[in-house]
Order: structure tokens, then C-alpha cells, then sequence
């Protein structure tokens, strides 16, 4: 069976912090890797990630799917960024050392290739810790820590149901794409890549009308329960933060800190070693 | 007199979106304390009744009322959902979309969550409600972890927890096998007795619902009361055949055997039946001057699965050594508890999954090396809910939709999809949105695109799954007829009538395993296979056993022989 992501129950430090730290490590975590293109900062980061990895009890075949899918993302973004902008890196860096003339305005510059090594960072400086936080925080729990930080908890609880329904919909899926390849609709590799996704789409469909059902079902049972009666309610699954959390978030922080100290003292928000 | 807890006067409540009102001049008193099961075929406004009561009407679905409906003595138009939702609590129909919570405990406290109850008085009344419905020890379990009758529970669990003076179930049994549906009624009239709780039971499976008392049955039809009385005055009348609803096979036998019913001899219940030896006698005398159904020829096997062992990536075995024959033309059913084996055995045979031991022939032919595609055109396979099944726009395009994949011409195309659609009598219909079709038409639509392909046999999973006897009937003597044109017909089932009144011959799975091979009779008369494959023995046989018929296991079979040959006259 095809599985995208989920939370994934494992006995490790990083499952035991609650899932408000959680979230808002990953805010401030993600905010650090937008801020800065420091590149000693962008090496450090996916150096942490990787240990927290190590920590969480994550296996690498658990995120196998969403990784090659963003791995190809990355690709495609750095192809795109090279072709409609080959000059990129030696505007942001001021120097050009030409590597290697392709042809036309397509150089290969040292600078460009310094940049793309940047861009790549990025990618694995924040996409790791997006994947930990999906795979260690408990759903439910996540909308506890969402409301918990201020977000209406219509709107947590909403997203908690999401992620609930996430195995269910997948299961749907495979039995409606089984249905459909029966009577001849070939999802195999055998078929081209277009093809496929042809296939794929036409069993959206059937999807959707089928979770259009529960849709009312669903929203009926959260009224008939009092969904929506108060501005405020409780949760179950709520935890109060321990040591670890403050610690967690205080090395978060820090790590923004330090980003946005970076960029302000040198005045920018690039590491050149061109000059 | 105990004081009146739902008073409807003249009430009538029509849609926004229909032309005529769906409940009619409804008068009706529920007094404290009582169980009272409202019953009738579908579309006669039991439903929509039961949104009145729990105050989705008129607070989430719009339309015109008249008449006024007290709950507690107060008039529900003037309160909100939320205090409806105080008074009568709901389990609904769906316990899969019903549970809102991601494990057990937060979906029983989902209401107090939702009434700023603090956390350690969350975890003592969870508890609490979770024990006195038996699901404490599954408190962390996520919902698919749980069978459908715990689901219930758990949904039960989920209003009981807020202390609601009345409880209302909207259809409890639909998605229950037999002895899950048979605890369900138990709990909720255990629930009933130590909790003083006035109940409301919604439900067409009468003789289901009546295995534990109730104190008054209210029938429905056409957003009309036809009657409220007692049960046992409602078995010894004729209403119960002319509005659709099935009535305790022991009822159809006692009519058979011509013993007049009347309503002292306590016919609400087999255990409190009782009968005189003159009607006894008479039972008796049916069974011997009732001749035995000749046996069919046995046909050559069609399908022929042997040794099959199948373990998923989990590690996790699903059918260990199972071996089952379907005969040509057979008209047959694969039943079980949920898990046992049964669907992945129709996986296997259609070639979703492959079996990691034994062997699968096709009318002699190996399957094995057939695609999933290759074995379409021979073994159609229709899933239960014919909303993930259809994925074109129009009638005709989803029935087409095999042979387009396939390269048929055009020509061909359109004789073979209009050969199908008239089969399922759905022509009239071919230029239609699906989405204008009722669920009956819709499955109909389904089994005519499998039927384009032509295959000899097809697999139905719950075929009537939520369909009341009149749909029921409908869809059941519409495969009767596909299996006498030649298909070969296996149903996938926990419908213990469906199997009793079309089916030959029946295979029981546990565990992955196939614990019996026999006639419907002969399956719900051994008590063995009976508790394993989570059925409930037939009323039948009590039957026989109280008039003292030697053999109460032919009785059965006798039985189901004489039904289906009056139902085919």
C-alpha cells in the first residue's frame, strides 16, 4: 500500500516532546532557513537535521516516497533556475570565473555553481525537519499544540481531521484503483508515465464523490457533540511542556538568532568567498 | 403515568429542496423510561424523524415545519442544536464516520472537550463511560483498528459520556454482522436498565431489534404513522408484509404452516413464544406433507482455488491453506467475519494480490499468468460501494469504459454496452448524469459495466450492504435473474438472509481459514461455525425444536426450499 506520510509511533526523545514544541521548532527552524543564504549556516543545518534523524527512530524507507518526490522537485527547480537565469550567482557575488562554455549565453561559472550548492542546502536544510515533524508528532496532538499557539481550534481541529482521514483515503484509493484496473484501465509500469497519470486521475473522481459522503456524516456527528459551541475547548491529548521543550525551543530561537544576527551585522544575506 | 419526554403534535416538516413535505400531521408520544423501535422501509421518513429529534432539524438542514415537537417539555424550535444535543443523544448509523476522534479515548471525550471540561475530569469520565460499554482496554486504539460492533460502543460511549436522559440509534445494525449486531441490541438494553435512559430505536431489521424486548413499535410509511402498538399486535396484523419490512422468519413460518397468529402468544420473541400442541401439531404436519427440493445436478467447476496461502508485507496471514470450488451457473456466497479472509481471497482470484502457495484454475485454464486485466474478462469484481467504482460523467461512457481500454470498435462498443444496460434494465437511463441515480441504479450501473466485458462469473462484495428488504429484494432477484442467464454469481456476504433465501451453498472463512462448505441451512444450525464466523443461529430452528420436529436441521432447509419457491411463483 502507498504511504505518502504519516505519523509514525516510535519509542524516541523527539516523540516525547509535545507537539506545540515541535511546531514551533519547526516554525522557527524554517524561518532561519529562509532568512539566511549563509552558507556556513546552511552546511550546519542539514548536519543537525540529519542527527535529530538519528535520534527520532525515523528509518530513511519510512520518508522513502516523500524524499525522491522533493529530491525530483529540487532537481527540477535547480534546472529551471540555471536556465532562465545562468548569470544568477555572478550578479549576487560580483566576480566571474567562466568553468565551461555550453553555448550562447549558457556559461559555467563558479559562482553560478556556488550558488546552486546554496539553493541545494536549502532544500536539505528545511525539508528534513518538515518530514521529522510530520513523522513524530501525533495528529492529534498537533491540533492541541496548534490551538495552543493561537490558531482557532476550528481550524486545528480541522487539520487533525485531515490527517485523520488520511489512511482511509489512501485505502479508497487502492481499492478504486484495484476496481479500475480490472476492467482494464492499466496502471502498471508497462504503461507510460502519461498514461498513468491519466489513469491515476480519472480515479479522483470516485474519490471525491465518496468522501463527499462522510463529509456530511462527519459534520453532523461534531455538531450533534457540541463541535462549535464554545470559543474555547478542551483537549484530551494535551501536554504540559517539560525541560526538554524549552530547551528545544531555545536552541530553535537561537538558530533564527543567529540567522537574522548574520545577515544584519554583514550586512547581506550571502556568504562570498569570492572575494 | 410516567411524564411524556418527545410529544409530537401535528407535526410536519417538509424540505427546502422537495416539493412535498417528508413527514405528515405526526402525533406521537414518547414517555419517560420506555424503548421504543420506529420502523419502516426506506425513504418513509424514519430518518428524517430522527433528525427532528436530535435537532439537525430544522438547526443544519433547512425547510418549512408545522406542529410542535416537545422534548422535555420544551419546544425545540426555540432552543439551538447544542441543547438539543444535551437531551437526546445520537449514535448514528455510519460508527466509521461518526468517529470524529483519532483513538477511542478522545472520541468519547470529544463532546466534554467540546464543553471546556478540564483534562483530569476528561480521563475519569472516559474511563468511566468506556468501561460501562466495555471498550476500556482499547482506549489508545485508532478506529482502524477496531471492528464495527466496537466502533459502536465506542460511538455509544461517546454521547453516554454527557449523561443524555435519551438515547437514539439511526439504523444501530446496518453495518454489523449477525453476532455483532445481536451484542449491539444486548448492550443497548443492558445500558437501558441500569441507566433508566429512555431509548429510540430506528431500524428495519425487525426480528433483529426484537431480540431483546422493546415496549412499542411505531411503523412508518410515507412520512405516515400507520401503526403504534405493541410488538406482538404488530406481528399477529398483516402490516408488517404490505409496508415492505421482513418479518421474523418464524412469523413466515408459522404462516406457512397455516397457524392462525394472535397477538397473546407472544410472538414478539422465539424464547416467549408459545404455541399449543394443536398448533405445534400443525407445524409438524407442514414439515412432513412439505416435499424436499430435488438436488440440482452438480455442475463442473468453474473456478478452482487449491492450497492458496496468502501473507501480506506485514508479515501478516491472511488465507492459510484455503481450497473452494464455484461451480458453473452456482449462485453462491463466501461469508465471515470482517478479517477472516474472505475479500482477499476475491483479491486473489482477481489477481490484486498474488497468493505466495497454491494453485487458481479457470475453467481448467491456470490463472496464474493472467493480468489483473486478462482475468477481468473473465471474473468481474464489483466493490460494495458503487461511489468508488463509477468514474465517468454519463451512463453510457462508465458502462463503455472496459471496452474503450480494451480497443473494441465502436460498433461493437455500443451493441455490447446496450446489451448490458438492458439486462439491468437501465437503458431508459443511458444518456443520464450517474449522479441523478438512486443507489440501487447506481450498483446496477456497476454490475452493467462489468457485464460489457462479458465474464462467466462475477464477485459482489456486500452486494445489499444498507439496503432495506424492499431494495433488497430488488437488487437480490435482479442477480437471480443474471444467474439464470449462465453467470456465475458469488457474493460476498454477512447477510445471513441473503444467503438463507439465494444461496445453494455457502463457504464460511476464520481466521484465513475455511471452516465449512455446505448448505445455508446446515451452516446456521452448527453452533461451532456459527460463533466463529460471527453469524447467529436462525430462529428456525428454535422453531422446529419447540414444536418437536425430529429433524430440526431439514426443518431449516425445508424452510428456505418452500420461501424461495413461493417467492418464485
Amino acid at each position: 500500500m502507498i504511504n505518502i506520510f504519516n505519523y509514525i509511533d516510535r519509542p524516541s526523545p523527539i516523540h516525547r516532546l509535545t507537539g506545540a514544541t515541535k511546531l514551533v521548532c519547526l516554525l522557527l527552524w524554517s524561518f532561519a532557513s529562509m532568512v539566511t543564504y549563509d552558507t556556513r549556516i546552511l552546511a550546519l543545518m542539514p548536519v543537525a537535521a540529519l542527527i535529530l534523524f538519528g535520534v527520532s527512530q525515523i528509518k530513511f524507507r519510512d520518508i522513502k516516497a516523500v524524499f525522491w518526490v522533493t529530491f525530483v522537485f529540487m532537481v527540477l527547480n535547480n534546472v529551471m533556475v540555471y536556465v532562465f537565469a545562468p548569470e544568477h550567482g555572478v550578479s549576487i557575488y560580483g566576480t566571474r570565473t567562466v568553468l565551461l562554455t555550453i553555448a550562447g549565453p549558457y556559461t559555467v561559472t563558479a559562482e553560478q555553481l556556488f550558488y546552486h550548492l546554496n539553493l541545494i542546502l536549502k532544500y536539505f536544510a528545511s525539508i528534513p525537519v518538515l518530514l521529522l515533524f510530520v513523522c513524530t508528532t501525533d495528529p492529534s496532538e498537533f491540533a492541541a499544540s496548534l490551538s495552543r499557539i493561537g490558531v482557532s481550534y476550528r481550524v486545528s481541529y480541522s487539520v487533525a481531521l485531515a490527517l485523520r482521514y488520511i489512511p482511509d483515503i489512501q485505502r479508497a484509493y487502492h481499492d478504486i484503483s484495484q476496481s479500475q484496473q480490472a476492467r482494464g484501465v492499466e496502471m502498471s509500469k508497462k504503461e507510460s508515465l502519461v498514461k498513468r497519470l491519466k489513469a491515476a486521475s480519472a480515479i479522483l473522481i470516485p474519490l471525491i464523490l465518496s468522501s463527499m459522503d462522510r463529509i456530511e456524516v462527519i459534520s453532523n456527528a461534531m455538531e450533534l457533540r457540541g463541535f462549535g459551541k464554545g470559543k474555547t475547548r478542551t483537549w484530551y491529548r494535551a501536554r504540559a511542556f517539560r525541560a526538554a521543550d524549552v530547551v528545544c525551543m531555545a536552541l530553535c530561537a537561537a538558530l533564527l538568532v543567529l540567522a537574522v544576527t548574520d545577515t544584519l551585522v554583514r550586512g547581506t544575506r550571502y556568504y562570498n568567498p569570492f572575494i | 403515568m410516567k411524564q411524556p419526554v418527545i410529544e409530537l403534535k401535528n407535526f410536519t416538516w417538509q424540505y427546502n429542496a422537495q416539493k412535498e413535505p417528508t413527514l405528515h400531521d405526526l402525533t406521537l408520544t414518547i414517555r419517560e423510561g420506555e424503548k421504543v423501535l420506529i420502523c419502516g422501509p426506506s425513504g418513509c421518513g424514519k430518518s428524517t424523524l430522527a433528525h427532528c429529534l436530535n435537532g439537525l432539524i430544522p438547526f443544519s438542514y433547512h425547510g418549512e415545519m408545522r406542529g410542535s415537537l416537545h422534548i422535555l417539555g420544551r419546544e425545540t424550535s426555540e432552543l439551538s442544536l447544542f441543547d438539543v444535543s444535551k437531551m437526546v443523544g445520537t449514535v448514528l448509523q455510519d460508527a466509521d464516520g461518526q468517529f470524529v476522534g483519532l483513538t477511542v479515548a478522545e472520541d468519547i471525550a470529544f463532546a466534554l472537550e467540546n464543553d471546556n471540561v478540564p483534562q483530569s475530569e476528561l480521563f475519569r469520565r472516559v474511563d468511566a463511560a468506556a468501561e460501562q460499554v466495555n471498550i476500556l482496554s482499547h482506549l489508545d486504539h485508532a478506529p482502524n483498528e477496531l471492528s464495527g460492533g466496537q466502533k459502536q460502543r465506542v460511538s455509544l460511549a461517546g454521547v453516554m459520556v454527557d449523561n443524555v436522559p435519551i438515547l437514539l440509534f439511526d439504523e444501530p445494525l446496518a453495518n454489523l454482522d449477525p453476532a455483532a449486531g445481536k451484542q449491539a441490541i444486548e448492550l443497548i438494553d443492558d445500558i437501558k436498565r441500569q441507566t433508566k435512559t429512555t431509548v429510540i430505536i430506528i431500524e428495519h431489521r425487525l426480528e433483529d431489534v426484537l431480540h431483546r424486548d422493546v415496549d412499542r413499535v411505531i411503523l412508518m410509511q410515507d412520512g405516515r404513522i400507520v401503526a403504534d402498538t405493541t410488538p406482538d399486535e404488530l406481528l399477529a396484523s398483516d402490516l408488517l408484509r404490505a409496508q415492505g419490512i421482513r418479518e421474523p422468519l418464524y412469523v413466515t413460518a408459522l404462516k406457512h404452516a397455516g397457524v392462525a397468529l394472535r397477538p397473546d402468544m407472544g410472538l414478539h420473541n422465539i424464547k416467549a413464544l408459545r404455541l399449543d400442541d394443536g398448533q405445534k401439531a400443525a407445524v409438524r404436519r407442514w414439515f412432513r406433507e412439505t416435499p424436499p427440493a430435488p438436488e440440482p445436478p452438480e455442475a463442473p467447476a468453474l473456478l478452482d482455488a487449491r492450497h492458496i496461502r496468502f501473507a501480506y508485507d506485514n508479515g501478516f496471514e491472511a488465507l492459510r491453506d484455503v481450497s473452494v470450488t464455484v461451480r458453473k451457473g452456482e449462485m453462491m456466497a463466501i461469508v465471515g467475519r470482517n478479517g477472516a479472509g474472505k475479500s482477499t481471497f476475491s483479491k486473489v482470484v482477481c489477481g490484486f494480490e498474488t497468493q505466495q502457495e497454491g494453485t487458481l484454475a479457470f475453467d481448467g485454464r491456470d490463472l496464474t499468468e493472467l493480468s489483473i486485466k486478462e482475468r477481468a474478462d473473465h471474473i468481474g469484481f464489483c466493490l460494495q460501494n458503487p461511489n468508488q467504482m463509477i468514474s465517468k460523467v454519463q451512463i453510457f461512457d462508465e458502462v463503455a469504459l472496459g471496452l474503450v481500454a480494451r480497443g473494441v470498435g465502436e460498433a461493437e462498443q455500443k451493441e455490447r454496452v446496450e446489451h448490458a444496460l438492458d439486462i439491468c434494465g437501465l437503458r431508459p437511463f443511458r444518456h443520464w448524469p450517474v449522479s441523478a441515480l438512486s443507489f440501487g441504479q447506481k450498483k446496477r450501473v456497476t454490475i452493467a459495466s462489468i457485464l460489457a466485458l462479458d465474464p462467466e462469473m462475477i464477485i459482489l462484495d456486500e452486494p445489499t450492504a444498507g439496503q432495506d428488504f424492499r431494495h433488497y429484494t430488488e437488487i437480490m432477484e435482479f442477480l437471480r435473474e443474471l444467474n439464470e442467464r449462465g453467470v456465475t454469481v458469488v457474493m460476498i456476504t454477512h447477510d445471513m438472509h441473503l444467503m438463507l433465501e439465494y444461496c445453494r451453498r455457502a463457504v464460511v472463512f476464520a481466521d484465513g481459514e475455511k471452516i465449512a462448505d455446505a448448505s445455508p441451512a446446515d451452516i446456521l444450525t452448527d453452533p461451532d461455525v456459527v460463533a466463529r464466523a460471527s453469524l447467529r443461529e436462525t430462529s428456525l430452528y428454535e422453531l422446529a425444536v419447540l414444536c418437536g420436529v425430529d429433524d430440526p436441521r431439514a426443518f431449516v432447509q425445508r424452510f428456505i426450499d418452500h420461501d424461495r419457491e413461493v417467492r418464485e411463483r
